[in-house]
């Protein structure tokens, strides 16, 4: 993630970001600084188990939410 | 606390939903409170050991402590998620194998609304959702109207748990249909729970007073001007009404009858 500093543009949670390119599911939550545990990630419309963070490349144009447990009724 | 619990062992079994055992009545939400530190307080002051939670997207541009998990405890509290704010079956399906996910359990609150105005639920969604639900193995407490062909139909589909309002969301209008609610409880096998509309205590009570299995409430808590006396209080009402049920009530008369003896009296 050095040198070049090649960007994607993905949609994360509605809005479209910059992220760096080449990272896994995994390497996109340290990239947010978000804990895992506590996220649920969801990429293209299909959830993404926590064993197979590493498996899952983020591609330029790629669609993910990333949801966790608010207060609610 | 012993003594507690020997009251609920000696007065009341525990309530079972889906093979799961809770003691308390009364499940809690968990949102519109003032701060994380109110609710937690308000909920353990409820004695309640169900708590619900939303599902919704991570705020990347502010804190990353934000998520109710940081305030609270799943080992404490048994955390059910739901599907609020899902106006198709569809969507409704997606937010609970998203909750499911997250790790905790198969258990989801299923609520399909079918108006924004009023809040009230879609039968033909809630029906659709819960099939497809638990044919994938979920555990569904379904949020339903005090209709009773429709608690039919949905205990027919599989629900764990049929909840039917007392009024609707957030309103506060307490128990608009008690003799629905008991129709609901007389013809069903699986738990009742009154779901949204309680406004206080005396609410809570004549709800449990109907015989149902539990109740479940946000707003009348979160948005009291004292929360956690409020939590106290509904506490006390759900078990006061719960109680009141198995104790069975005396007949109504219209006429007085002494409670003291007629005879002995001075001439």
């Amino acid at each position: 993630m050095s040198g070049d500093d090649a960007k994607i543009t993905v949609t994360i949670n509605g809005d479209e970001r910059e992220v760096p390119a080449g990272l896994t599911v995994r390497g996109l939550l340290a990239h947010l600084e978000l804990q895992e545990g506590t996220v649920v990630v969801e990429w293209n419309r299909e959830i993404v188990r926590r064993d197979r963070y590493d498996d899952v490349d983020v591609t330029a144009g790629d669609t993910i939410e990333l949801v966790h447990f608010v207060g609610g009724g | 606390m012993a003594a507690e619990s020997k009251d609920i062992d000696t007065f009341d079994e525990p309530l079972r939903i889906g093979g799961h055992e809770i003691r308390s009545r009364l499940i809690l939400g968990t949102g519109k409170y003032i701060d994380n530190e109110t609710m937690v307080e308000a909920i353990t002051a409820s004695g309640t050991d169900v708590v619900t939670v939303a599902v919704r997207r991570v705020d990347l541009d502010r804190t990353k402590e934000e998520g109710v998990l940081y305030h609270l405890d799943p080992k404490k509290w048994f955390l059910l998620p739901n599907t609020a704010g899902c106006y198709t079956a569809e969507e409704a399906v997606r937010y609970a194998r998203l909750a499911r996910e997250a790790g905790f359990s198969e258990w989801v609150k299923l609520e399909v609304i079918g108006d924004q105005e009023t809040l009230l639920p879609d039968v033909e969604g809630l029906l659709e959702a819960t099939r497809t639900l638990v044919s994938e193995g979920f555990k569904v407490l379904t949020y339903t109207n005090e209709d009773l062909i429709t608690a039919l139909k949905l205990e027919d589909a599989g629900a764990a748990a049929v909840m039917p309002l007392a009024s609707p969301i957030g309103s506060g209008l307490g128990l608009l249909n008690p003799y629905h609610i008991r129709l609901i409880k007389s013809r069903l096998t699986v738990p009742i729970i009154v779901d949204a509309g309680v406004g206080t205590a005396s609410d809570a009570c004549e709800t449990m007073e109907q015989g149902v299995d539990g109740i479940l409430m946000n707003t009348a808590i979160a948005a009291a001007k004292d929360p956690v006396r409020m939590a106290l209080a509904m506490k006390d009402a759900t078990r006061a009404g719960r109680l009141a049920y198995l104790a069975g009530r005396m007949p109504k008369r219209e006429q007085a009858a002494p409670s003291s003896p007629t005879t002995g009296m001075l001439d």
